[in-house]
């Protein structure tokens, strides 16, 4: 067939494809498209496709090539995109999905877990009992800081005197943007082969240990310990797991096994968002209680026993929710 | 996955074959494009955060929070939100390209959300270190982001106005063609209009040898045969 007589014969199916095509990519236009339209698409998209290689493989002019081309390129993503349904998948991870994915790599989590405990609890004893270590890891002011925060003279613990006035909403909004860009950095930070999320596991367990070392050891037990214990339960898991996703990422490139690096990279990937997602949930949810609960007034006994609650509720949740869904 | 032709030229196209089993050409973005396409979104970022410091100003130590978790979401959704709403941010838009997966479709929502955390690897050690080497050592132009979300940051699709042949008549041409050289033929006939006068005829005199034909009367010849091979083949 020659080129002329080709584009006379199918030149009104392209233009239909072509307005088609023009409607659902607009989406005001494609609620308007009949049910029959739609169902439509994918056979009048093929027959383009079919139309497309057959311009090629004759050798018809490259214009007429590029013309096809086009819309073949701009109806691909049309036939085959993604739909999602926000609130149900939303709530489906939580229940399920998360912990799920969580469980599926225990390894990670366990690794991550000693990277983190491990120079916590070494950083905390020799804090506890010598005056000059936490030195090592932060400088003069900020430990001066750190003190006068937790100074039992102090009315609101865990917030600086001359902080003392400000709102609990304020302390959330940057509980949020600090703690959930720790996590966000933790799991990134792991395609540096492993060692970014690594080096910040190792930093803050060296650091909180330090801290809580520290303060033990001046005294400060009734206003430290039931500031952070009920917060920490969600805290500090999420940000275990934010670092088990890094792993993830690190593992993939140093072993790949049977892929190549890149592809390993990218089907890790994939299974480290959910951990890194579920985390950021925890870490918002470790926000709204360290601004609203952990700074509150209320005895010291409610507060632990809160506290021993919420860690029961992180462990439950973690090794139990949505195991009876399929095989899980 | 992007396959890679033996013999291919050096190119920014990539290809990658559909499973209506035909080929789509994507023609990915280097890294001046998308670095004026992120400081378009810096200086929209920038705007963000004034018109919240200036509304929030108001509501005293509440709007600080508010504005604590706007920074927050801004520094790290802002383009996942326009990513997954139209492939491009405001200044990826204003730029022409997009954001798409490496088989043509649309990003999806765990690749959006991939490649913008790994954007602070990237952003190492300042103003995208890191991200620049990473998008000179691979074909294709990804950053760290981009390699593992499997995502291609391509030149949005622009219509192109075909041009209608010469009115001029068909003439079969002396000598016989090769497909690829009738390619050349009717390729140089559609083109004609971004060429100029000289060009077109300096270009047309290359086949003067086998024409004997001279300035315009062998850019005509050239028109001729293009219809020939058109119609009548």
């Amino acid at each position: 067939m020659k080129q002329q007589q080709f584009e006379l014969e199918n030149q009104s199916l392209w233009d239909e494809i072509e307005s088609l095509i023009h409607d659902l990519q607009r989406k005001r236009q494609h609620r308007q498209l009949s049910k029959q339209q739609h169902l439509q698409f994918p056979h009048l998209y093929r027959k383009l496709c079919s139309h497309y290689a057959l311009a090629r493989s004759r050798g018809f002019s490259p214009a007429l090539v590029d013309q096809l081309h086009t819309l073949v390129l701009r109806g691909h993503p049309l036939l085959y995109r993604f739909k999602g349904e926000w609130g149900w998948r939303t709530l489906q991870f939580i229940f399920s999905g998360f912990p799920r994915a969580l469980r599926r790599q225990k390894t990670y989590f366990l690794i991550a877990l000693l990277a983190f405990l491990l120079p916590g609890l070494l950083m905390g004893t020799a804090c506890f009992l010598n005056d000059e270590l936490i030195y090592s890891v932060m400088d003069e002011s900020t430990v001066a800081q750190m003190e006068q925060n937790y100074d039992p003279a102090n009315d609101r613990p865990g917030r600086s005197v001359e902080r003392s006035s400000d709102t609990d909403f304020m302390m959330f909004g940057f509980y949020i943007m600090n703690n959930i860009g720790i996590g966000f950095r933790t799991f990134a930070s792991g395609i540096l082969f492993g060692i970014g999320s690594l080096f910040f596991l190792l930093f803050n367990g060296l650091v909180i240990g330090g801290v809580a070392g520290h303060l033990s050891r001046l005294g400060y037990h009734d206003t430290f310990w039931p500031f952070v214990s009920g917060h920490g339960s969600f805290e500090l898991t999420a940000i275990v797991i934010c670092g088990a996703a890094g792993l993830m990422l690190g593992h993939a490139l140093l072993a790949p096994r049977q892929q190549t690096r890149l592809q390993a990279l990218k089907t890790r990937a994939l299974e480290a968002l959910p951990l890194v997602m579920g985390a950021a949930l925890m870490l918002l949810f470790a926000a709204f209680i360290e601004a609203f609960w952990s700074s509150s007034s209320v005895a010291i006994g409610t507060k632990y026993s809160v506290a021993a609650i919420l860690w029961l509720v992180v462990v439950l949740y973690l090794v139990f929710m949505g195991r009876n869904d399929g095989s899980g | 996955m992007t396959e890679r032709i033996p013999d291919s030229p050096l190119d920014t196209l990539r290809q990658y074959e559909i499973p209506e089993g035909v080929t789509l050409h994507l023609r990915v973005a280097g890294p001046v494009v998308r670095a004026c396409a992120w400081a378009i979104d810096a200086l929209i970022r920038t705007l963000i955060y004034l018109a919240l410091t200036i509304l929030l100003g108001y509501l005293g130590e509440l709007g600080l929070g508010v504005m604590l978790i706007g920074l927050f979401l801004i520094e790290w959704f802002y383009p996942v939100v326009f990513e997954l709403h139209n492939g491009a941010t405001p200044g990826k838009r204003a730029m022409g390209i997009l954001v798409i997966q490496e088989n043509g479709t649309p990003v999806t929502p765990a690749a959006s959300v991939i490649r913008n955390l790994l954007r602070s690897v990237d952003f190492l050690p300042f103003l995208y270190g890191i991200g620049l080497v990473a998008m000179l050592s691979n074909r294709s132009f990804q950053r760290l982001g981009d390699l593992t979300a499997g995502t291609l940051v391509v030149y949005r699709d622009q219509n192109i106005e075909r041009m209608q042949p010469t009115t001029s008549t068909a003439l079969k041409p002396p000598m016989d063609l090769s497909e690829e050289e009738q390619l050349v033929i009717l390729n140089f006939a559609e083109r004609r209009e971004t060429l100029s006068e000289e060009r077109r005829q300096e270009l047309a005199e290359l086949l003067s040898p086998q024409t004997g034909l001279q300035g315009g009367g062998a850019e005509q010849a050239l028109y001729r045969y293009a219809n020939w091979i058109l119609k009548g083949r």
